[in-house]
């Protein structure tokens, strides 16, 4: 089977970014809307048919999955054996990501055919989403860390430019700035690792770097050079996970995601939800044996830095007010979880789960997340505000946002039959076989989950009706057709039969409910609902109460643990005032004095002799006939006698 | 051959009218003036071509043919300068060098 149309599921965002990028003062907004939406519905098709391809036919050989290079070039050609290659892989993990990457892609697209409709910079926003696409489904199947590093940078630039579109407001600005600055600084470390990982392998190919033997790693990585107790692969991995964390907003480089959100909603819902923030977990997976088999510490890291960050983000959600927000910390919080999947699992067969439950939940997350925010966009749209204490009772105004709201609720809290509660499932699972502390911490953020979303859910469609300026209304077709399909699959996305699909070896294997751990942590989710049900489903002052007595912690926590403000000391009142001001005070008084130094000196001397350019040729020919003389005089007397 | 008169006599004169013409190029201040002493140089050097020719080379006469072109070349010098100078007049109203000055730093 030729694989090689799947050029055209990365090509034709570019292509798209091109022509509306180029022509985009000459296209009517509503064409702009039809090129963009259509060209990412064939990206979507052209997906679905290779996935089909992929797992259905032609993927398996020998009853495990196999890695595909459906293209490939040579670009840059560094030595014999280092070279930098363009091109195409096609493994279990990548193909799910392009169907997921595509899906939410296309229902963001429509859906701002409506949510943008009328703005001033219609078209620019067309052409950035189609970039971003592009960035996106390059990152998936990349063939190697170098072009997976170049579109790495690429959904930066793509996610800076798209949080900065407001750009007349300072705050989107300060933002976008934010955003780029974090995670590039955490790319400093992917980049270190990368070079460190191919240094000692040889190679930046994926499929040669993570090819096993049974379980063993196909290729020896030097493990005897140690730095710090840890052998240089650990380094490597560990750092190139500090890219990842950036990426997918783990602390403490999580500081972006919640500023992040002055972009519009649809870009939160596909960059800042559904597909950018999650490529580092996809990183991980990507290099899940390499983790697995040769750098166990690494993979802890993972873990630790995903259980906290799981358990943190899901404290904060449970206090904020602006909806947005919540729901960026719930990204947070639910791709801790994917990261600590990733950590508590082994490779190979059923040890493997935490691997398969990882993306699983990747899978199901970025569909009732994208919901999440596409739904908030279509309140924020109605209702004119972010904050949650300027909505209530908003169900009879808004039915089907209410109830596709809904089924991403019941779907994140792990409401048994809707795919949350599956995903969710698998990973506590895997936590429980591996590290008891980390599975408690799951199952406490299982139970914060289900108490903050329905918080979020009571005091938005519930509780106090307010007094509108203009009636709520139900939003256009444009954006209720995306959201009602996209419940669909937040709701049946649980049925797939992952663990026939995606494993970390690429054999399937028997995986079940796990009625002994579901059963306690639905219930838990139950009890965090109905908590949330007696606070903010009828106007309660309990909530007031409870905030006022535990004052100092619900301010600390209010505030995010004041993250922010450290790292503004850390950068503002240390490394500006002490570092950055030593070094300008240098570059000002030494180095650019020395070079003010040449310059003055060299003025002064030409003030000093300019007056020999009199203008007056008597007095050049007075200097040179004076000079002839002196010349005679030394030609005779020196010379000549 | 000139007779009584010595090679060393006319070459002292020609000396002295090609310093007498150096030292009127830089003391004078008056244009036209300025162009006469150059003159004078010129003619010391077509003196000077004319008696080496005369004295030391009888037989040829590449020196008289100098002093020609020298003539020919004084002549068409003479005509330019004393353009320049007519167009110096008209602009600043005046043939001083002193107060021709904007050539400089």
């Amino acid at each position: 089977m030729d694989f090689t149309y799947t050029l055209a599921i990365i090509g034709l965002p570019f292509v798209t970014f091109l022509l509306l990028g180029l022509l985009h003062n000459k296209l009517s907004h509503k064409l702009a809307g039809i090129i963009g939406s259509s060209s990412l519905f064939i990206s979507f098709t052209l997906s679905c048919i290779t996935a089909y391809f992929y797992f259905f036919k032609y993927g398996k050989v020998d009853g495990a999955y196999q890695k595909i290079e459906a293209f490939n070039i040579t670009w840059l050609q560094l030595t014999d054996q280092l070279h930098i290659d363009m091109g195409i892989l096609l493994d279990p993990i990548s193909v799910m990501m392009l169907m997921v990457v595509t899906t939410v892609s296309l229902m963001v697209h429509i859906y701002s055919t409506g949510y943008m409709h009328g703005d001033n910079g219609f078209n620019r926003f067309f052409s950035f989403l189609s970039l971003f696409s592009f960035s996106m489904l390059g990152l998936v199947v990349a063939t190697n860390l170098f072009q997976m590093y170049i579109f790495w940078e690429l959904v930066g630039v793509s996610s800076f430019l798209l949080i900065g579109y407001y750009y007349e407001k300072p705050s989107a600005v300060a933002a976008s700035k934010k955003a780029f600055i974090t995670t590039r600084f955490a790319d400093l470390g992917f980049l270190v690792g990368i070079l460190l990982l191919s240094y000692y392998t040889g190679t930046f190919d994926f499929a040669e770097i993570t090819k096993t033997n049974g379980n063993e790693l196909a290729m020896t990585m030097p493990t005897g050079t140690s730095f710090l107790g840890l052998s240089i692969v650990s380094w490597a991995l560990i750092l190139v996970f500090m890219g990842g964390a950036g990426k997918s907003a783990m602390f403490p480089l999580h500081i972006w995601l919640p500023d992040a959100m002055e972009g519009p909603t649809p870009v939160s819902a596909l960059i800042h939800a559904a597909t950018m923030v999650v490529a580092g977990v996809y990183l991980v997976a990507r290099l899940f044996p390499v983790y697995a088999l040769e750098a166990p510490d690494a993979l802890n890291v993972v873990m630790w830095v995903g259980a906290f960050s799981a358990l943190f983000a899901a404290i904060i959600a449970c206090t904020q007010f602006d909806i947005k927000r919540v729901l960026a910390f719930s990204t947070m919080s639910q791709i801790g979880y994917m990261m600590l999947a990733l950590g508590v699992s082994q490779y190979g067969d059923h040890d493997g789960l935490g691997f398969m439950a990882s993306m699983f939940h990747l899978t199901t997350h970025a569909m009732f997340k994208a919901l999440l925010f596409l739904a908030a966009g279509s309140i924020i749209h109605a209702v004119h505000s972010n904050s949650m204490l300027d909505m209530g009772g908003l169900r009879k105004y808004m039915p089907i946002t209410f109830i596709t709201f809904g089924i991403a609720w019941l779907a994140i809290c792990g409401f048994p039959g809707f795919s949350g509660f599956f995903s969710k499932d698998e990973i506590l699972a895997a936590a429980f076989h591996h590290n008891k502390t980390v599975f408690y911490i799951a199952v406490f953020v299982a139970g914060l989950t289900a108490f903050y979303m329905s918080r979020l859910f009571f005091s938005i469609f519930f509780g106090k009706t307010q007094h509108y300026h203009h009636t709520p209304h139900e939003s256009p077709a444009s954006m209720t057709i995306p959201l009602i399909i996209l419940a669909l699959f937040a709701a049946f996305a649980g049925y797939i039969p992952f663990h026939d699909l995606i494993t970390s070896d690429g054999r399937p294997f028997e995986a079940h409910i796990n009625w002994a751990i579901a059963i306690p942590v639905t219930l838990l989710a139950f009890g965090g609902i109905t908590l949330a049900y007696a606070f903010y489903f009828k106007p309660s002052t309990m909530p007031d109460k409870i905030a006022a007595s535990l004052k100092g912690v619900y301010t600390t926590i209010y505030r995010k643990f004041y993250i922010d403000e450290i790292y503004l000391f850390v950068t503002q009142k240390i490394l500006f005032n002490v570092v950055s001001q030593s070094i300008a005070w240098f570059d000002r008084h030494i180095i650019d004095a020395t070079m003010d130094g040449f310059a003055t000196v060299t003025n002064y001397a030409s003030e000093s002799v300019k007056e020999l350019q009199s203008g007056q040729i008597q007095k050049y020919g007075f200097v040179f006939i004076s000079g002839v003389f002196v010349f005679a005089f030394i030609l005779i007397y020196v010379f000549v006698y | 051959m000139i007779e009584g008169i010595d090679i060393t006599h006319i070459l002292i004169v020609s000396t002295c009218m090609f310093f007498i013409g150096v030292y009127g190029f830089l003391v004078r201040r008056n244009l036209i003036t300025i162009l006469m002493a150059t003159e004078l140089i010129l003619n010391a050097v077509s003196i000077n071509f004319v008696v080496l020719n005369k004295f030391l080379y009888p037989n040829v006469l590449q020196g008289y043919m100098f002093s020609v072109f020298i003539i020919a070349i004084a002549a068409a010098e003479a005509a330019v300068a004393i353009a320049i100078i007519i167009n110096v007049y008209r602009r600043y109203r005046t043939i001083n060098v002193e107060n021709v000055h904007e050539m400089k730093y």
